[in-house]
C-alpha cells in the first residue's frame, strides 16, 4: 500500500481528494487503478506526469518499482531552460 | 544592380570577388568568399561576433561594405593560426574554457588580438574595456579575461 | 539492461579533471559550423513577414503580387501550413505561433513567408504582401491582462483550476495552487510578518546566435533538416507532425548551437522553413534577424507576485504565502504553476500556500529561460526573507540557516526531500572571506538561495570501439556548453582509458534513438548516465572477447584500469589484454566491439545556489556597479570542474543583467521598442567582476558518480542578491526589476519624500 498526493487539477480530477491509498507495486499498476478507479484522471496521466517518490522526482517510467509505504507525490511534468 | 568588382587581400591572400555596391563586408566574407568564422549576431554593429581587422583597425564588418575592402589588408580569424600553430590566444581559450557556445569566440579572439597589439600589457580593466564591444552571453566573461591575462603574458615572453 | 544507476562511493582517474574539450579547436579557428555556417546547392533564401499589430484580425492576405516578382520561388500564408494537430491544443499553439491563422497575436507574428533566389529579392517580395487587418484592441502587461475590462486575446479560454467553473473566458487560463498546513493560523503565531509587492519586466535569453535552419524536402517526401536546436529529436516530431510526414523520413542535424537557455527548446521557424522547401522544390536556409529575435522568439514571463513572510522573534517562519501572477504571451502555459512551486522550495515550512495565475497577453510566447520561473519567485521571497531578518533583527544568512529545507522537510510544492544541499550552501557563504571583507561608502552587500528541480528523461548513447582501440560516443543531447568534453572524460573513466583516446559527437536523428532535448540541467546528468552505462555493456562485450583470445570463460575475466585481467590462479600466468588488444582482434573474435544504451535518466535530483554580491549605487544618477559577486552551488559531482565554473558564472551573468538592465519595453502602440542589442542592453566584460565559485559536491544519490544537473540553478538567486545588495547600499527596497537607473533614482526620492 502507497499514500498518493495529487496535485491540485489531479485532485480535481479526482472527484477533489488530493491524498489516496492505492495497493501498488510500480508506476504502471499505480497509473491503471488511478484510472480505473477515477476515469477523469486517464487523460492528464496519458499527457505525462512526474511521480515523486520518497522525494526524489521521476518520470512516468512504469516499470519503476513503489517500495512499500512510500510516499509518492504526482506533479506536473516541467519544463526547463 | 551592377556588381562592384573589388581586389583585396584576405589573411596575406590576394583575393577578387564582385558584390553587391549595398552588400556588408560581412555578407561577402560568409556568402561569398566562404569565410563563415565571422558570425552575424546582431547585423547593427552591437555584438562584435563579426569582428575582422582592416588594416589594422578593429570593425565589425556588418557595418562595413564589400566594396570598401578594395586594396585594403583584411585579417579574419580563418587567418589568426600559422598552419597548426595555434595563435596564442587561441591556445589559452581553450584552456582556460574561455568559451562555452563558441559563437562569439572568433570575434573575441580577433578583437582581443587586436587588442594586444596595441596594449601587450592590459590590466584587468583595460581588458575589460577594450573587450566591451563583444557580447558574449554564455561565460560571464571571468575566463575569457583570464585567457586575454595569460596569452598577454605568453605573448611577451616569446 | 539491467543498469543500476545508484551512486557509490569511488576515486576517479578521468572524471574531475580539466582537460581541452573535443569541439574547441574548430571553435577558436572558425570552422564550427553553426546553424547560419552551412549550405545546399541550390539553395534559396526564406524570409518571414511579421505583423506590426500586437493584435489584429487577419481578413485577407494577397500574396499574388509578390509571387510575380523574378527569382521568387514560394510564397506561404496559413493556408501552406493545414491544421493536422488532431485535436492536440498543445501543438495547435506552436503551430499558430509558427504561422498565425486567424489573428495576429503579438507585433513579430508570422503571417507569411517567401522564398526566394537572393535575400533582397526575398525582403522586395515580402514588401509585396497585402495582408488586411482589423487591428484590434490589445494589451501586453500582466495586471492589466487580469482585469475584467482587458481585451480578450483568446475568447475560447475560460480559466481552469477555479472553484467554480467560470461562465465568461478571461486571459487568465490557469489557477494553481501549492503548499501545506494553515497559512492563516501560521500567521496569527508570527511576531513579525513582512508583506509586499513585487514586479519583473520580461527577458530574452539573448543567445548571440540567431535562430537558423536549411531546410530540404525532396520530391519523395523525405526531407533534411539543418538546425541550431537545444533537441533535434523534438524538433523532428514537432516539424514532422505539423508537416504531416513521418518522423523516420525528417532526418535533423544539430549544428553547433550559439547559445540556448531554453529559447532553442521550441521550434518556431523551422516548420515554415521546412513548408517552403516542399513548395518550391528547392533547399531554403532560414535565418532570423536579431530584431525577429527578440519580437518573434523566446522571452521569458513578465511578473507581478505578491509575497507574506510570518516569523517568530526567535527567527522561526511560521507562515508564508505567494500569489503569482505570470505572462505567457498569446498561448496557455505553466509559468506561474512553476514559479508557484519554486517560490519556497529553499525554507522549511510548517504552513505555506502559493497560487499561481497563468496570463494572456500580446507579447511572443513565452519560453523557458534557464530556470524557468524560478529567478522572478526567488527575486520576490528573498527580497522579503531579507526584509524579514532585518526587521528581527538576525542576520540574514543566520535568519536563512534556521529556516532552510533538509533531508526529510517537505518541500513546498509537495515532496519530502532526500539529501539536500541549501544548508551546505548557506554555511559555505557564512564562512566565506567575501561575507567579512570590506565595504565602502554607497556600497552594500546582498545575499540570497535559489533552487531548481534538474530534469532527466529519455536517453540514448552508442560507444563504438575502433579496430585501433580508440572510442567514438555518440550521445543524443546537444552540447550547449562542453558537455562533449565531460561525457568524453565519463567514458574514458568507465573504460579506464586515457580522455585522448575518446572522441564524442553529437548525433543526428537518423543515426540514434530518440532523445529528449538539452533542457532543465539534464545534458551532462542523463547523458553520462547513458554514458555509463553503454561503456558498461561495451565492457561486457570486452570480457568476452577477451576470454575468447585466452579461451577460458568469460566469468574468470575481470575488468581492471582499462585492461582485461584474467581472475584466479589457473590464470595467474596470462598477464593482461589492453583495450586496443582486443580491439584489434575483433575482425576475428566476433566483429566490432560496441555498448549501447537507452535509458530514462531518472532522480536528477534537485539544485540549491546561494549566491553574494557587493553593490555601488551612485545615489546622484542611481547607476549600479557589481563590486564583487561569488556563487556556491552544489554540483553533486563536477565532471569536469571548469565547465561547472562556467555555468555558475554564465548564470550569475545573465541574473546580473536581469536584476540591473534588461527588460522588454512596449509602446502604447503594444510595439517593441527595444528589439536590439543597442536598446536591450545585456552585460559586457566592463559591467562585470570576475565571478568567483565555490564548488561544492553532495553526491546525487541517483548517479553512479553522483552528478547533479548544473545548468540552471545559477540564474536562479542573482535577482534577489543584487536586490538586497542595493537595499543595504541605499536604504530602499527595491521591488521592481530591472533596478535600472531611473528605477533606483525614483526609489531614491520616494525615500528622501518620505
Amino acid at each position: 500500500m502507497v499514500e498518493v498526493t495529487l496535485w491540485g487539477s489531479l485532485g480535481a480530477a479526482a472527484g477533489g481528494q488530493s491524498k489516496l491509498d492505492i495497493e501498488a507495486k510500480d508506476i504502471r499498476e499505480l497509473f491503471r487503478k488511478l484510472a480505473e478507479q477515477y476515469p477523469a484522471l486517464e487523460p492528464l496521466i496519458d499527457r505525462g506526469i512526474a511521480v515523486a517518490i520518497d522525494g526524489t522526482i521521476y518520470r512516468d517510467t512504469w516499470s519503476k518499482e513503489l517500495p512499500e509505504g512510500a510516499e509518492i507525490f504526482l506533479l506536473p511534468r516541467l519544463a526547463g531552460g | 544592380m551592377a556588381g562592384v568588382a573589388v581586389s583585396t587581400t584576405i589573411n596575406g591572400d590576394h583575393v577578387e570577388y564582385l558584390c553587391q555596391p549595398d552588400e556588408t563586408l560581412l555578407e561577402v566574407l560568409r556568402d561569398r568568399l566562404g569565410l563563415t568564422g565571422a558570425k552575424e549576431g546582431c547585423g547593427t554593429g552591437d555584438c562584435g561576433a563579426c569582428s575582422v581587422i582592416v588594416d589594422n583597425r578593429l570593425v565589425c564588418s556588418c557595418l562595413v561594405l564589400g566594396a570598401e575592402a578594395e586594396g585594403r589588408q583584411i585579417e579574419t580569424i580563418e587567418g589568426m593560426a600559422h598552419g597548426d600553430q595555434l595563435h596564442p590566444l587561441q591556445q589559452k581559450f581553450l584552456e582556460h574554457a574561455a568559451l562555452q557556445c563558441g559563437i562569439c569566440t572568433p570575434g573575441f579572439l580577433i578583437a582581443a588580438k587586436d587588442l594586444l597589439a596595441k596594449n601587450p600589457s592590459p590590466t584587468e580593466e583595460e581588458i575589460r574595456f577594450g573587450l566591451a564591444g563583444n557580447l558574449c552571453r554564455c561565460t560571464g566573461y571571468d575566463k575569457i579575461v583570464r585567457a586575454v591575462q595569460d596569452a598577454a603574458n605568453v605573448m611577451k615572453g616569446a | 539492461m539491467n543498469f543500476d544507476p545508484r551512486y557509490s562511493n569511488r576515486s576517479f582517474s578521468s572524471v574531475g579533471t580539466r582537460p581541452i574539450r573535443p569541439d574547441g579547436v574548430d571553435k577558436v579557428t572558425g570552422r564550427a559550423r553553426y546553424g547560419a555556417d552551412f549550405n545546399m546547392a541550390g539553395q534559396l533564401v526564406g524570409r518571414i513577414l511579421r505583423s506590426p499589430h500586437a493584435h489584429a484580425v487577419i481578413k485577407k492576405i494577397d500574396t499574388s503580387k509578390a509571387e510575380k516578382l523574378a527569382g521568387v520561388k514560394a510564397v506561404i500564408t496559413a493556408k501552406d501550413l493545414p491544421d493536422l494537430t488532431d485535436g492536440d491544443a498543445a501543438m495547435y499553439d506552436i503551430l499558430d505561433n509558427c504561422m498565425a491563422r486567424k489573428k495576429a497575436l503579438y507585433d513579430g507574428h508570422a503571417v507569411a513567408a517567401v522564398a526566394a533566389i537572393d535575400a533582397r529579392t526575398a525582403r522586395q517580395a515580402l514588401k509585396l504582401i497585402e495582408v488586411d487587418y482589423e487591428v484590434l484592441p490589445h494589451v501586453t502587461d500582466v495586471d492589466e491582462a487580469m482585469k475584467h475590462h482587458a481585451p480578450l486575446i483568446n475568447d475560447a479560454i475560460f480559466t481552469e483550476g477555479l472553484e467554480e467553473k467560470p461562465v465568461k473566458p478571461s486571459n487568465v487560463t490557469k489557477r494553481t495552487q501549492y503548499g501545506h498546513g494553515d497559512v492563516h493560523q501560521g500567521f496569527a503565531q508570527a511576531d513579525f510578518v513582512v508583506e509586499r509587492s513585487f514586479k519583473t519586466e520580461q527577458t530574452h535569453q539573448g543567445y548571440i546566435e540567431p535562430h537558423a535552419c536549411v531546410a530540404s524536402v525532396n520530391p519523395d517526401g523525405t526531407a533534411e533538416l539543418w538546425v541550431c536546436t537545444q533537441g533535434h529529436f523534438v524538433y523532428r516530431q514537432h516539424c514532422a507532425q505539423l508537416l504531416g510526414m513521418e518522423a523516420s523520413k525528417l532526418r535533423v542535424t544539430s549544428s553547433e548551437i550559439g547559445g540556448g537557455f531554453g529559447g532553442k527548446t521550441h521550434v518556431w521557424a523551422e516548420p515554415v522553413a521546412l513548408a517552403l522547401s516542399r513548395k518550391a522544390g528547392r533547399p531554403v536556409k532560414l535565418v532570423m534577424t536579431r530584431e525577429e529575435v527578440f519580437r518573434a522568439s523566446g522571452p521569458t514571463s513578465a511578473t507581478s507576485i505578491d509575497v507574506k513572510i510570518g516569523a517568530k522573534k526567535d527567527g522561526t517562519i511560521t507562515a508564508a504565502e505567494a500569489t503569482l501572477r505570470y505572462s505567457c504571451g498569446p498561448y496557455a502555459g505553466m509559468w506561474a504553476e512553476i514559479g508557484a512551486m519554486t517560490a519556497f522550495a529553499c525554507y522549511k515550512l510548517e504552513n505555506v500556500k502559493t497560487v499561481g495565475y497563468e496570463v494572456l497577453v500580446n507579447r511572443p510566447k513565452t519560453a523557458a529561460y534557464r530556470a524557468p520561473s524560478a529567478p522572478m519567485a526567488a527575486f520576490a521571497v528573498e527580497s522579503a526573507v531579507d526584509e524579514l531578518a532585518k526587521e528581527i533583527g538576525m542576520d540574514p544568512v543566520d535568519f536563512r540557516i534556521k529556516n532552510a529545507a533538509q533531508e526529510g522537510t517537505r518541500a513546498s510544492y509537495g515532496p519530502v526531500y532526500g539529501p539536500i544541499g541549501i544548508g551546505p550552501t548557506l554555511e559555505a557563504v557564512k564562512n566565506h572571506p567575501h561575507m567579512k571583507a570590506p565595504l565602502g561608502l554607497n556600497q552594500g552587500r546582498g545575499m540570497a538561495c535559489g533552487f531548481w528541480f534538474n530534469f532527466g528523461g529519455q536517453t540514448c548513447t552508442d560507444l563504438n570501439i575502433g579496430m585501433d582501440g580508440s572510442v567514438s560516443l555518440a550521445v543524443g543531447t546537444v552540447d550547449v556548453g562542453g558537455s562533449r568534453a565531460s561525457l568524453s572524460l565519463v567514458a574514458a573513466e568507465e573504460l579506464g582509458i586515457d580522455y585522448s583516446h575518446v572522441k564524442a559527437i553529437v548525433a543526428d536523428t537518423s543515426s540514434l534513438g530518440y532523445n529528449d532535448m538539452t533542457d532543465g540541467s539534464r545534458g551532462t546528468f542523463s547523458s553520462s548516465m547513458a554514458t555509463i552505462s553503454a561503456a558498461r555493456n561495451a565492457i561486457k562485450v570486452l570480457r568476452e572477447r577477451a576470454a575468447q583470445m585466452w579461451d577460458i570463460g568469460v566469468d574468470d575475466v575481470a575488468w581492471e584500469k582499462g585492461h582485461a585481467v584474467a581472475k584466479g590462479e589457473k590464470h595467474g600466468n596470462l598477464g593482461k589484454l589492453s583495450l586496443k588488444e582486443i580491439a584489434a582482434a575483433s575482425g576475428k573474435t566476433g566483429g566490432p566491439i560496441a555498448g549501447h544504451s537507452e535509458l530514462v535518466a531518472d532522480g536528477a535530483g534537485v539544485s540549491f545556489a546561494t549566491h553574494i554580491c557587493d553593490i555601488e549605487v551612485d545615489p546622484e544618477t542611481g547607476s549600479t556597479r557589481v563590486l564583487r559577486y561569488t556563487v556556491v552551488q552544489d554540483a553533486g559531482k563536477a565532471v569536469h570542474p571548469t565547465y561547472v565554473e562556467g555555468q555558475y558564472q554564465g548564470g550569475a551573468a545573465q541574473g546580473i543583467g536581469w536584476a540591473l538592465n534588461e527588460e522588454y519595453i512596449y509602446g502604447k502602440d503594444g510595439r517593441l521598442q527595444n528589439p536590439g542589442f543597442l536598446d536591450y542592453r545585456i552585460p559586457v566584460c566592463s559591467d562585470l567582476p570576475m565571478i568567483d565559485t565555490q564548488i561544492l559536491e553532495i553526491p546525487n544519490p541517483n548517479h553512479p558518480y553522483g552528478v547533479r544537473g548544473v545548468g540552471e540553478t545559477s540564474i536562479v538567486p542573482p535577482l534577489a542578491a543584487i536586490a538586497n545588495a542595493v537595499s543595504n547600499a541605499v536604504g530602499v527596497r527595491m521591488s521592481h526589476i530591472p533596478m535600472s537607473p531611473p528605477r533606483i533614482l525614483a526609489a531614491l526620492e520616494a525615500e528622501r519624500e518620505g
